[in-house]
């Protein structure tokens, strides 16, 4: 199993947030607390509506805390823009530029440019992507977007990456090769991901460990350790101690329905 | 080429149509025959190409010109403030059910027989599609991009350069493969009401001579204009937006 250090890569502390509406507030955070340790692969899962893809909205700012602070590093940081990798729900790749200027936005945005060859090109090669520098994203595959948007947000250079749902418009096969290859990248780059997922055995295989959200508004969420070492492997999810677990999950899931 | 051989083959036979009718009506003043408009034509190429042509081409430079100018700028500050768009965008939408060419006869009395009564007539009609077409570009900017864009700490120039204005561009050049044509026609209709020399202007000089092949023959070259200029701007519109599956 891979080393990690104690220190927290996020945090959130006593944080309250709600939408509003005509109607009024719709609260969806209430004095949430919770901790991902610096190199931590962490899964999110709960309902659709329950308020997953908006933890990540307050993390990267686009959506302001009503109280309470977010940590990255274990320092508070008020404006979160340009500090954190994030990959949306959908690739949100921009059809008029190339594999190579797509991943290479965030460099562009800082001006970087003097990084753009070299780091994106190497990097694209690590990607698998060797090749394709020069096509456009309606000439790829959906599991190659995936990977050019999932470049980006690693090449905004922050240690924490937020993954919405990257996986969940591939097939069943396409998916257990992205997951593979999304742990051998975070192996590799030693970074901190927090990942948005639907699907439990998903979670399962990826995570250190798994936040479930039971209730909205969300006052904590539910911490599971996967009791699994690494390297994983995908049968190692037919373990006893695994498909229990799963089956728990799942039940969960089906009472609230 | 292969894509075009049916309308090739529809034209033919229309102008084989129209070539019968006429010689059997042998109203030449009214309906002249096309053999006889190409007669025309070639007769008249000097006087046409060298001496009216390049009077009308300036009017539909200049008006293009101005109405490209305006109509970004216009569709720019619309897009920036809210308030603006409010205010000016339903007016747009509104003046276009004013008969322009109705109203083209004031613009001679205000400007005479200067090249800007033209001018203004070219500008007016197709500063429309310029302005809606590139206003409505930058609202297609997608929401979930700009957020990206947000996350990743864009500044506002980069937010506009790199991503609004990238967005804008298809329908920019929808719009203006719109105007292009329309700016020929401005400047003839122009030229029409008053003016001493241009395609348009020689067009009604021949009518009032009840000569049919003059009045088709400048009419000929203005439709070559139009097509020369509208194959322009597909050219740079595929040039430019290499990306597009065409
Ligand atoms: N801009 C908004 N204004 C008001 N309410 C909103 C807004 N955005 C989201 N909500 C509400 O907040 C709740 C949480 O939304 P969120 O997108 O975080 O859910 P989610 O868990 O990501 O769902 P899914 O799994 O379907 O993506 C939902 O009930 C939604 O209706
Ligand atoms: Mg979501």
């Amino acid at each position: 199993m891979r080393e990690q250090n104690k220190k927290a890569a996020l945090q959130f502390k006593n944080v309250d947030f709600h939408y509003k509406n005509t109607e009024g507030k719709i609260p969806i955070l209430k004095n949430l607390n919770f901790s991902v340790a610096d190199g931590e692969f962490v899964s999110i899962i709960g309902a659709s509506g329950s308020g997953k893809s908006t933890i990540f909205r307050l993390i990267v700012g686009l959506e302001a805390l009503t109280s309470g602070s977010i940590c990255l590093n274990e320092k508070a940081v008020d404006n979160r823009s340009g500090k954190v990798g994030y990959m949306p729900q959908q690739d949100l790749l921009m059809p008029w530029r190339t594999v190579q200027q797509n991943a290479a936005l965030p460099l562009e945005l800082k001006k970087e440019n003097h990084l753009d060859r070299k780091t994106v090109k190497n990097l694209l090669e690590a990607f698998g992507l060797k090749g394709y520098e020069n096509k456009y994203p309606h000439e790829l595959s959906g599991g190659m977007r995936q990977r050019v948007s999932f470049l980006r947000a690693t090449l905004s250079g922050s240690n924490v990456l937020l993954l919405d749902e990257p996986f969940s418009a591939l097939d069943a096969m396409t998916k257990l090769y992205m997951q593979e290859w999304l742990l051998e990248q975070w192996e590799q780059q030693q970074s901190t991901i927090l990942f948005i997922t639907h699907d439990i055995s998903e979670a399962l295989f990826l995570s250190d460990r798994i936040f479930v959200i039971t209730e909205t508004p969300i006052t904590a969420l539910k911490e599971i350790e996967v009791p699994l070492e690494r390297p994983r492997r995908q049968q190692d999810l037919d373990k006893k101690e695994v498909t229990e677990l799963k089956n728990n999950l799942l039940e969960q899931f089906r009472t609230r329905v | 080429m292969k894509n075009y051989l049916y309308s090739i083959i529809l034209i033919t036979i229309f102008l084989f149509i129209w070539e019968t009718g006429a010689r059997f009506v042998h109203t030449s003043f009214i309906l002249p025959a096309p053999t006889e408009i190409a007669m025309k034509l070639w007769e008249l190429k000097v006087e046409l190409l060298l001496y009216h042509l390049p009077v009308t081409l300036v009017i539909i430079a200049i008006g293009l010109g101005i109405s490209l100018v305006l109509g970004i700028a216009l569709a720019i500050s619309m897009n920036i403030s809210k308030t603006l768009e409010q205010a000016i965008y339903p007016i747009l939408i509104t003046s276009q059910t004013i008969p322009i060419i109705a109203l083209a006869p004031i613009f001679v009395l205000w400007f005479g027989y200067s090249i800007w009564s033209k001018v203004i007539v070219t500008i007016i009609i197709t500063f429309f599609p310029i302005t809606v077409s590139t206003f409505d570009g930058f609202q297609s900017t997608s929401k979930e991009l700009k957020e990206l864009f947000q996350t990743l700490g864009a500044t506002k120039r980069q937010l506009f350069f790199k991503l609004e204005v990238p967005s804008a561009l298809p329908s920019f050049f929808s719009g203006l493969k719109v105007a292009v044509p329309m700016s020929v026609i401005g400047a003839a209709i122009g030229e029409w009401l008053g003016a001493q020399a241009g395609l348009g202007y020689f067009s009604r000089r021949m009518m009032t001579q009840f000569n049919g092949a003059g009045v088709f023959a400048p009419i000929v070259i203005l439709s070559l204009i139009g097509i020369l200029l509208f194959i322009t701007v597909v050219l740079l519109e595929k040039n430019i937006l290499k990306w597009r599956r065409f």
